[in-house]
């Protein structure tokens, strides 16, 4: 377990200096100092590369922790519902023009997220076991989608429009170190929440009799399982959009390198995860794209689909 | 002492009683059905009755806090399931989570553990490379990391062959004489009458018997509850059922 975390901490130490220096304006030390460096690193690429590595490691780890509760390699943390509702909650903040204050729109994102966990607590908390638990999940999520859609339709003029469809997409440019304030400690108390769940994650592995007998409380580790979820994700979509696939690659990446617990699982997730979103968002920078740069929540899905199908394919094998 | 006092699990069990021994090998038998399992689980404190109560050494074992059960009583499900290709080693390793303990003592209890199922060999093999019965020993090994004073297991012994279960009764007796309770549902029943020191036969969620191997699977409990015509043959300790 240990040398994956080494080599991903190495891998992290290389490439966050090296994704300060990419975007529109390279900026190289070996060069000729470029005007305004300072304020473009310190204002720019440092808080959107300390957001990048903040929603990464949540959303890796998320995902991990998903997959060991749902004991499916194709959990993500999204079947939960959370990102779709607090997806609705930001598009609402657009659709009644409130998203104009800063504050607005994570407040309106975090209170849709928040209403999942609620409706999902009140659905299968108390002795809902996880079939329910995931049925709630998607229920939440088709119908905050379908709200979405209808408060799209719904949208009081074309800018309105243009501003929702481009922030579901997901990104992390503009972002500053105001979304870092916000999103930081949500998701550091996320991921003490699923470190603590860990071991009880480690005995559902054995299936949910075993893990009772081995004295896992399934009421507790639901409860830890959906604010974890809730904290991270809710505030990953608050202050960046819907950044889907992280959750469902970096694991199954990370596995074959583990003894495949879902606790060994968590740490180089989240490593990875970071990893990933980091130089995706470096890559979505420098792509040649007319009209601005290429929208990171586009570039996952993009790269996700053909994995998420590849992985269908390799289990379609193994059945066989 | 573990003891099923009254206990009723609506459509399951009916007012069941039953004491179970430490150092004794116990086997529930009954037909499909019967609330084998339902019982097992009771009295591991993984069901709660709606009326009558499952104790050990006279506390109920409900009101035992989960880590506190979890190192006191092992469960081993039917089921078998172990949803990631883990390696024997790591499967074993599971069963350490009730105990606050170290790494090293950890690692030195389940090299023990594998040591005495013969499964030192296959530490780092991962679980779908094993045979039918090795996957049974280490899925047991997991159970007796643990360290539990009572083993409960439902149909260890089922889908192996019979060299398997030798072995799997043989361990089983030696854990009883350790001085833990074990607790096997079986649906063999020669193995019940050869190997068990106590029987306790369920028919429709009620105890039809209970009592010696003798007496709980007489030919006239088996024809009562089976609704078999049967015959024992051999000497003790080594009969077979003639149908």
């Amino acid at each position: 377990m240990t040398r994956p975390i080494t080599l991903l901490l190495a891998a992290l130490v290389i490439t966050i200096p090296l994704s300060l220096l990419v975007g529109q304006v390279w900026i190289s030390p070996f060069s000729p100092p470029v005007p305004n460096a300072t304020a473009i690193l310190m204002e720019l690429r440092l808080p959107r590369a300390v957001l990048g590595l903040i929603l990464g490691a949540g959303l890796g780890a998320a995902g991990a922790a998903m997959q060991g509760y749902l004991r499916n390699p194709l959990a993500d943390p999204g079947l939960f519902g959370i990102a779709p509702a607090a997806a609705l909650g930001a598009v609402l903040s657009f659709y009644t023009g409130y998203e104009v204050q800063a504050f607005t729109l994570p407040l309106f994102a975090l209170i849709g997220g928040g209403g999942a966990m609620g409706l999902l607590a009140l659905i299968a908390g108390r002795a809902g076991g996880i079939a329910l638990f995931t049925l709630a999940g998607m229920m939440i999520a088709s119908l905050a989608g379908a709200l979405t859609s209808l408060a799209i339709s719904l949208s009081p003029n074309p800018f309105a429009l243009s501003e929702i469809v481009t922030w579901l997409m997901g990104a992390l440019a503009d972002r500053g170190w105001h979304e870092v304030r916000l999103a930081a400690p949500l998701t550091l108390v996320g991921l003490a929440l699923l470190w603590r769940a860990a071991p009880a994650l480690d005995a559902l592995a054995l299936g949910e009799a075993a893990a009772r007998s081995l004295g896992v409380d399934p009421t507790r580790l639901l409860w830890l399982m959906i604010a974890a979820i809730g904290l991270i994700v809710g505030s990953g979509v608050a202050v960046a959009g819907m950044i889907g696939f992280v959750g469902l690659m970096v694991p199954h990446l990370i596995r074959p390198f583990t003894d495949q617990r879902p606790s060994a699982t968590l740490i180089p997730s989240a490593l990875a995860g970071a990893l990933l979103l980091l130089v995706a968002d470096c890559l979505c920078r420098i792509m040649p794209l007319k009209g601005g740069e290429l929208r990171l929540g586009i570039a996952l899905s993009l790269a996700g689909a053909p994995f998420f199908l590849r992985l269908l394919l390799k289990m379609r094998r193994e059945l066989a | 002492m573990l003891e099923a006092l009254r206990i009723t699990i609506p459509h399951r069990l009916h007012d069941v009683t039953a004491q179970l021994r430490a150092g004794s090998v116990t086997a529930i038998c009954g037909p499909n059905g019967a609330g084998k399992s339902t019982l097992l689980a009771a009295l591991a404190g993984l069901i709660t009755p709606v009326s009558g109560t499952a104790t050990l050494q006279g506390q109920p074992v409900a009101q035992l806090l989960p880590e506190d059960r979890a190192r006191r009583i092992g469960y081993l499900p039917q089921s078998g399931e172990v949803a990631w290709n883990l390696s024997v080693r790591t499967l074993a390793g599971l069963g350490r989570l009730p105990h606050r303990t170290s790494a090293s003592e950890n690692a030195q209890v389940v090299a023990q553990v594998l040591a005495t199922l013969d499964l030192t060999d296959l530490a780092d093999r991962p679980l779908a490379t094993l045979s039918g019965g090795e996957r049974a020993r280490a899925l047991l090994a997991r159970v007796l990391t643990t360290q539990p004073h009572w083993i409960l297991a439902d149909e260890p012994l089922a889908a192996l062959d019979l060299a398997h279960q030798r072995t799997l009764v043989h361990r089983f007796r030696a854990l009883a004489q350790e001085g833990r309770g074990v607790v096997l549902v079986v649906h063999d029943l020669a193995l019940a009458m050869n190997h068990a020191d106590h029987v306790i036969v369920l028919d429709q969620g009620r105890v039809a018997a209970q009592g010696k191997p003798a007496t709980a699977l007489s030919e006239d409990v088996i024809s009562q509850v089976w609704k078999l015509e049967s015959r024992w043959l051999g000497e003790p300790g080594h009969m077979a059922l003639a149908l």
